[in-house]
Parts: structure tokens; sequence; C-alpha cells
């Protein structure tokens, strides 16, 4: 299963929608870390709404794919963790998702940006007219 | 208006045949995923609250797992428990290298494989009852309870 990586801007958007075998989530990084180098992107955005169970080996993936997209210097944001998630991921041990979240795309897209703006040191209208 | 067919006051109600033991052969993660949801129906089925349902999703979904990268695959059974007490027991099975310091596996942060490390003490968190019998070289059985 191939993940799409959507391109707003200079901004990724990724919707994880089913639990990644460990080839999957290999090639997603990959893919994900090569795209971010190439557009340079600013801010990525990786939603996780339909993903009702995530176990440890799901966070550590999602972990580790927020800290490659930071490692380049792009900003990340988890958004929408489901209730359930959220409360079993505590309960098994906290720091499972150590990014940033955000309830819904919407509220990650805001969050991304403002953050971007103040960074201060890119202007986004200038880049987005290439 | 009394009905002629006399029913005694405690008749069980019928075995609903929804609720069944599953066993299922790890093998690749697209078992971890059935397995997973498996467990999610049945403790749907059996009424247990929504939140011990994504427990116990969560918990099958990490021994499955753990099976798979530890043990190159096993054997996970689940078992409706329906005694005293309504439950739902998870067992995983392997016949792996075993798990060398049991202590140290139930340590958070601690992992042998590059996992989080809070696989085994996530279950042990997650579920009510929580037993690990491994013998080094020869396998482990892991056996999980959640109570309704």
């Amino acid at each position: 299963m191939k993940i799409p990586i959507l391109r707003l801007g200079r901004i990724l958007l990724v919707s994880i929608q089913d639990d990644l075998t460990d080839n999957d989530a290999m090639q997603f990084q990959s893919d994900l870390v090569e795209r971010v180098a190439e557009i340079e992107a600013l801010g990525v955005a990786i939603d996780i709404t339909a993903l009702d169970v995530v176990d440890s080996y799901m966070a550590r993936v999602i972990n580790d794919t927020a800290c490659m997209v930071g490692l380049l210097g792009a900003e990340v944001v988890i958004c929408g963790v489901q209730p359930f998630v959220a409360m079993t991921l505590i309960e098994m041990g906290r720091d499972l998702l150590g990014a940033n979240c955000a309830f819904n795309l919407e509220q990650g897209l805001e969050i991304l940006n403002r953050r971007i703006a103040t960074r201060g040191d890119i202007h986004i209208d200038e880049d987005e007219d290439d | 208006m009394h009905s002629d067919r006399y029913t005694p006051p405690s008749a069980p109600s019928p075995p609903d045949p929804d609720i069944v033991a599953i066993s299922m052969r790890i093998d690749t993660e697209s078992d971890v995923a059935a397995i997973c949801r498996a467990v999610r129906a049945l403790a749907e089925r059996m009424a247990f609250s929504r939140s011990a349902a994504y427990s116990l999703a969560t918990a099958a979904s990490e021994l499955a797992t753990n099976l798979l990268i530890h043990a190159g695959g096993g054997q996970l059974q689940v078992a409706p428990l329906t005694g005293m007490r309504t439950g739902i027991e998870l067992l995983a099975e392997d016949h792996g290298p075993g798990i060398g310091d049991l202590a140290l596996a139930l340590t958070d942060g601690y992992s042998t494989a590059g996992g989080l490390g809070c696989g085994l003490p996530g279950v042990d968190r997650l579920m009510d009852l929580c037993d690990i019998d491994s013998v080094p070289g020869h396998g482990t059985r892991v056996r999980a309870v959640k109570w309704r």
C-alpha cells in the first residue's frame, strides 16, 4: 500500500489510512523525506484520523517519521489522534507520540503556517510564485 | 394473561453463536491487522466498554507484532471467558528464542529489536492479568486477560 503525499504550496500532507507493514513504513518514510528535500517543504502534516488502533510499533513509525522530517528542517504536526487511541497510548506508556498534535487537518495546517511564519527566515509568498 | 408455557426463572440464555474462540497463526503484518479487528469485534459483541475493546485490540496488536518481530511468527488465541466473570483471554505462543531476562523485558524503554520498548509493559498495563512464561531457546507464552 503506497501512501499518497499531497502538496499544498510548500506544505506536504500525508494521511495514514491503515496499519503499515514494515516495508510500507520504510517506503513511506523514504518517499516522504525525499519529497521534503526535493521541494524544501516548510511543513508536513501527518493525518492519522483513520487509525483506530495504534500499537507501540505504529507509534514508533509515526514518531520516527516526524523526527526525520524535523531533522530536514520542516515543521511537523500530527493530526486527528482518535480519543481511544490517545487513551490506550497513554495507558501503554508516556511519550509514545512526542510530536505536536492537532484536532484535525485544518487546525494542523493553521499551526504549521503559524510556526512557519514565526521562524521568520522564509517568505512563503515569494516561493510560491515559481 | 399468563402464558401456559413454563419457563424456569433463571433459564440460561442460549450461547451466542458469534461469541467463539479464535485461533490464528500470525505470519505476516496483515495477520496482525486481522486479529486486531477480530478481537475488537468479539469485545464489542460481548458488550465490553469501548475503551476496554480498544485496549484489547491494542494489546492483541502488540502481542501479535511481538510474535512476528521476535519469533518470526506464532499462534495467537483469543478466548471468551464466561465463568463467574466475563472476560477475554489472549494467549500468544511462539517457538522463538525466548526472553532472556523477563524483568528487563518488562522494563519501560528496554527493547531488543528496535521497538519503542513499551510493548510488553504496555500489554501489562492495558490488561488486567498478564503472565509470561519463557524458556530461553524454546519459546515464549504470554497469557493476558481483560475482565469486562
